[in-house]
């Protein structure tokens, strides 16, 4: 495909997409008002800063799925892929391989990369050489995925054994550079190269032509199984890089470790604005929609005026209130 | 007095001479849940372990251990032990209510029925003769009590699990625990019985609160995620946290004398063993078992933990 940096045809569709882009930002700042009311401590630093550091698991992993939902596919196996992930890389550092906790560490994580873009490419084989829907075979492997941890761990939990390993590691999780912690970092560093990748790139222009338009995409001669299975590899690797930030926060894993993150990864990525139905995909609108989730779990925890019972049924109507602010934005330009 | 020594001693001949006779070979059959989470994966060790050790004991004594993932396929497993001929069934329902009539079938075949923790709606003599559980009210009851003893004008937090009717109990009995005391709960809010649920409900107790001087989190698995917070939050208020069921990193902790773990309370999924021994006791030595068993929610503390730990369990 031809580069097509050039200027576009009506002034209208730059518009819309501005005013798309800035809407899932007005929500949050929206959410970040509505907070102060909650509780006193909910605009302090301390508060702030734990609220995005502890959502840099799933901002990072929705980033992959913004790739992957951008290109028209969608992978629901990413909660249990964290787990299985960093259930085999615990056991790897349990094991003893290397001598030296930091190399051990450093060894690991090269591990779990190559585990999390093995795991990528099985989802992406499956659903584009295998022509199965993305949905089921997704579904499929979340099953496996899942199913492999609870064997590993027997039903129980996989703990990081090794003392000096554990207290080299979780500084990666608690430690901070210049007063932030170093997840945030993760996530900042992971989004920027994403969306480099997803705007700068002509890859990331064929996974958008993949997602608009299939055989459009086809006829420009776009390998389209190739960019649907490399964001599946993304998505791996995404899954990989949150796992690097989630084995020091509790050094151990359980047969229920990410249960329901790839709902929560989906709905970031949407809340975001990104389409469903691909052809669209929005970084660092993603990042934002995972601030979105993580804020309206920690005002509603915060705030005394809401039944516990509640909380289920107060969040849902939060992210559709949320949408429908961003819906209504859109609208108006 | 002459009589039952007599009989014991008989039994004892009966038991060792169990294998030359073949016809009074017995087989119980249990059925548990699959190991989807820690304490169900506690229940599994130690049903396989016991059985391990009844057949050792007793020659004549065949223990088929069968673990299922649902109440469909729980059914169909325990029509399968039935089908390969069991003397008695013991059984740990994944849903209770669905299973009630595959349970009910076996025991229309005369077969022994041991039911263990989770009760269907009708738990009568119609369903089981032996009904095995934990106590949890009284989980929530005797937490309640220590913290009232320990810490009696202590502001606590407490972090529930799912909102389910077992929940509700341990929260009412905690409720009475600390009754007519100085203990003000302070929050309550759902941590899914899930440690990563739970680090972040801590972390925003936290921030919500400048002094907390208790949590209560009522299991083991949700505390590993209370500790972290805490840890990171770099706190000294807190002065300990209750957790409850009796893993084994918590039971450790105890044993250690951790300052911030130093009880914890008993809800052990060993009691599906409790279960099996006593039907084997029924089926060989034909004391009499019937009946209803509600365990103790024993307080495992520094001095008696370590007849609680069990270092190869996975939970």
């Amino acid at each position: 495909m031809t580069d097509t940096t050039a200027n576009p045809p009506a002034r209208s569709f730059w518009r819309d997409i501005d005013l798309r882009a800035v809407a899932p930002f007005v929500a949050l700042v929206l959410l970040l008002v509505l907070g102060t009311f909650a509780n006193d401590n909910f605009l302090t630093f301390n508060n702030l800063l734990n609220v995005v550091t502890r959502s840099a698991y799933i901002a990072i992993i929705a980033i992959g799925a913004t790739f992957v939902i951008c290109a028209g596919g969608l992978d629901l196996s990413v909660g249990s892929m964290v787990a299985f992930v960093a259930s085999l890389a615990i056991m790897f550092m349990n094991s003893g391989a290397v001598a030296g906790p930091v190399a051990m560490i450093a060894t690991a994580m090269l591990v779990m990369v190559l585990i999390g873009i093995a795991c990528g490419l099985a989802n992406g084989l499956i659903t584009t050489v295998g022509r199965i829907e993305p949905f089921i075979a997704t579904l499929g492997m979340m099953g496996i995925y899942r199913g492999l941890t609870t064997w590993l761990s027997q039903g129980g939990a996989i703990t990081l054994r090794n003392a000096d390993v554990s207290a080299a590691y979780r500084p990666v999780y608690f430690g901070d550079l210049f007063g932030i912690p170093y997840p945030v970092y993760f996530i900042f560093v992971t989004a920027a190269i994403a969306a480099f990748v997803l705007y700068r790139t002509s890859f990331g222009r064929h996974v958008i032509a993949v997602g608009s338009n299939e055989d459009v995409a086809r006829y420009s001669g776009i390998s389209v199984e190739r960019v649907r299975t490399m964001t599946y590899v993304i998505q791996g690797l995404c899954v990989a890089i949150a796992c690097l930030i989630y084995i020091p926060r509790l050094s151990s894993t359980t047969a229920t470790t990410g249960t329901m993150w790839e709902l929560q990864a989906i709905t970031a990525v949407v809340v975001g604005g990104t389409a469903l139905r691909g052809g669209v995909g929005r970084i660092w609108g993603t990042i934002c929609g995972a601030f979105i989730l993580e804020i309206v779990g920690n005002i509603m925890l915060l705030s005394n005026f809401v039944s516990e019972y509640l909380l289920g049924a107060i969040q849902g109507a939060i992210i559709i209130i949320a949408m429908l602010v961003q819906r209504s934005l859109v609208r108006k330009s | 007095m002459r009589k039952p020594i007599l009989g014991l001693a008989a039994i004892a001949l009966a038991a060792t001479m169990g294998l030359a006779h073949a016809q009074d070979k017995k087989t119980i059959g249990v059925s548990i849940p699959a190991a989807d989470h820690g304490w169900t994966a506690g229940v599994v060790y130690h049903a396989e372990r016991i059985a391990k050790k009844l057949m050792e004991e007793h020659p004549g004594l065949n223990v088929v251990v069968k673990t299922s993932p649902d109440p469909a396929s729980q059914a169909n497993a325990v029509q399968d032990l039935e089908t390969q001929g069991i003397d008695a069934l013991v059984i740990l329902p994944t849903d209770p209510d669905p299973l009630v009539n595959a349970i009910k079938e076996v025991k229309s075949k005369g077969k022994f029925v041991a039911l263990v923790d989770r009760a269907p709606s009708t738990n009568d003599d119609s369903v089981r003769d032996l009904y095995i559980a934990g106590n949890n009210p009284a989980l929530g009851e005797v937490a309640g009590k220590y913290i009232a003893k320990t810490t009696p004008d202590a502001e606590v937090v407490v972090i529930r699990g799912l909102p389910i009717p077992i929940d509700q109990q341990r929260q009412d009995g905690f409720d009475k625990g600390i009754a007519g005391s100085n203990v003000k709960v302070l929050d309550r809010q759902f941590g899914n019985w899930n440690r990563d649920d739970a680090f972040k409900v801590m972390q925003d107790y936290l921030t919500k609160y400048p002094k907390i001087d208790v949590v209560w989190c009522q299991d083991d698995d949700m505390a590993v995620g209370v500790l972290e917070a805490i840890q990171q939050a770099k706190r000294t208020d807190i002065q300990y946290v209750v957790a409850g069921a009796g893993s084994k990193d918590m039971v450790k902790k105890v044993m250690d004398g951790d300052k911030m773990i130093p009880v914890d309370v008993l809800y052990p999924p060993a009691m599906v063993g409790t279960a099996m021994e006593l039907t084997a006791a029924q089926l060989i030595d034909q004391v009499p078992v019937h009946g209803t068993y509600i365990l103790d929610a024993t307080l495992v503390t520094k001095d008696n933990a370590k007849d609680f730990y069990f270092p190869d369990s996975p939970f």
